[in-house]
């Protein structure tokens, strides 16, 4: 999996490809640790290019998440979920605690 | 049927998700059938590290496909610790976020996502977890 960030004027986005499992999520949460940590709440997660997603990394965007709702207009949002990611996130309850959005562009417009 | 042990650490579970997506797709299942495969059997092999094990490297994980028609059956085998799938509590779906606290959601998604699941710990032998999904 391959992880970029980059800083916009409004909100950090970070992108992934590939899998994110209990391989590679470390690198997605170090990447988001690092925006979190440097005081920055508004994070759009690009994840056209995410195939696989099991329950190791829901939870380290859940864990984000709950760090970026402690800010005022504070939010992650996800751009580009995948049909059967999404499913299995809805599945266990966790869609509702995101946004989900079909276009980067409208994403970074949100904040 | 076709077998492969592999580490049991988390590097293997890209390979091991290939294995059964392969599988299943041999067995004529639609994309998201043969996606729900792919994510029980990582959820399953994590819990095999992580709980069976209680880490990485410490045994192999054991991944047996037998591919029918419109058919796939997955069986894990490991040599870790028992463990008694009803015991495991299911997740609570609808905690609010400020609440909610990172807890094993695998086994409740494993047996979602399958037709069907069953556990077997025998002394000596270890773990087997069988699991079945048809196309749907």
């Amino acid at each position: 999996m391959e992880v970029t960030t980059a800083q916009h004027k409004r909100c950090d986005v970070v992108t992934a490809a590939g899998r994110v499992d209990s391989y590679t999520s470390p690198d997605l949460e170090k990447a988001l640790n690092a925006i979190t940590d440097g005081g920055r709440y508004k994070i759009v997660f690009d994840m056209s290019e995410v195939d696989f997603m099991s329950s190791k990394g829901w939870w380290v965007l859940i864990e984000t998440q709950k760090k970026c709702k402690r800010y005022k207009r504070g939010e992650l949002i996800l751009v580009n979920v995948k049909e059967e990611i999404r499913a299995s996130l809805d599945l266990v309850g966790m869609g509702s605690y995101f946004t989900i959005i079909n276009d980067l562009t409208q994403a970074v417009g949100s904040f | 049927m076709d077998t492969v042990t592999f580490p049991g650490r988390y590097e293997s579970l890209a390979r091991i998700s290939d294995f059964v997506a392969k599988a299943a797709s041999q067995a004529g299942l639609d994309h998201n059938s043969i996606y729900a495969v792919q994510l029980a059997v990582d959820e399953a092999c994590c819990n095999i590290i992580d709980h069976a094990y209680g880490g990485e490297d410490i045994g192999d994980v054991k991944c047996t496909v037998d591919v029918r028609e419109g058919e796939i059956t997955v069986i894990l085998q490991d040599r870790g610790q028992p463990f008694n799938p009803e015991q495991v509590p299911l997740p609570n779906l609808n905690t609010p976020l400020h609440k909610v606290k990172s807890r094993g959601a695998g086994l409740y998604l494993i047996r979602k996502m399958m037709d069907k699941v069953q556990y077997e710990s025998k002394p000596g032998s270890g773990n087997v977890l069988t699991m079945q999904k048809r196309r749907s």
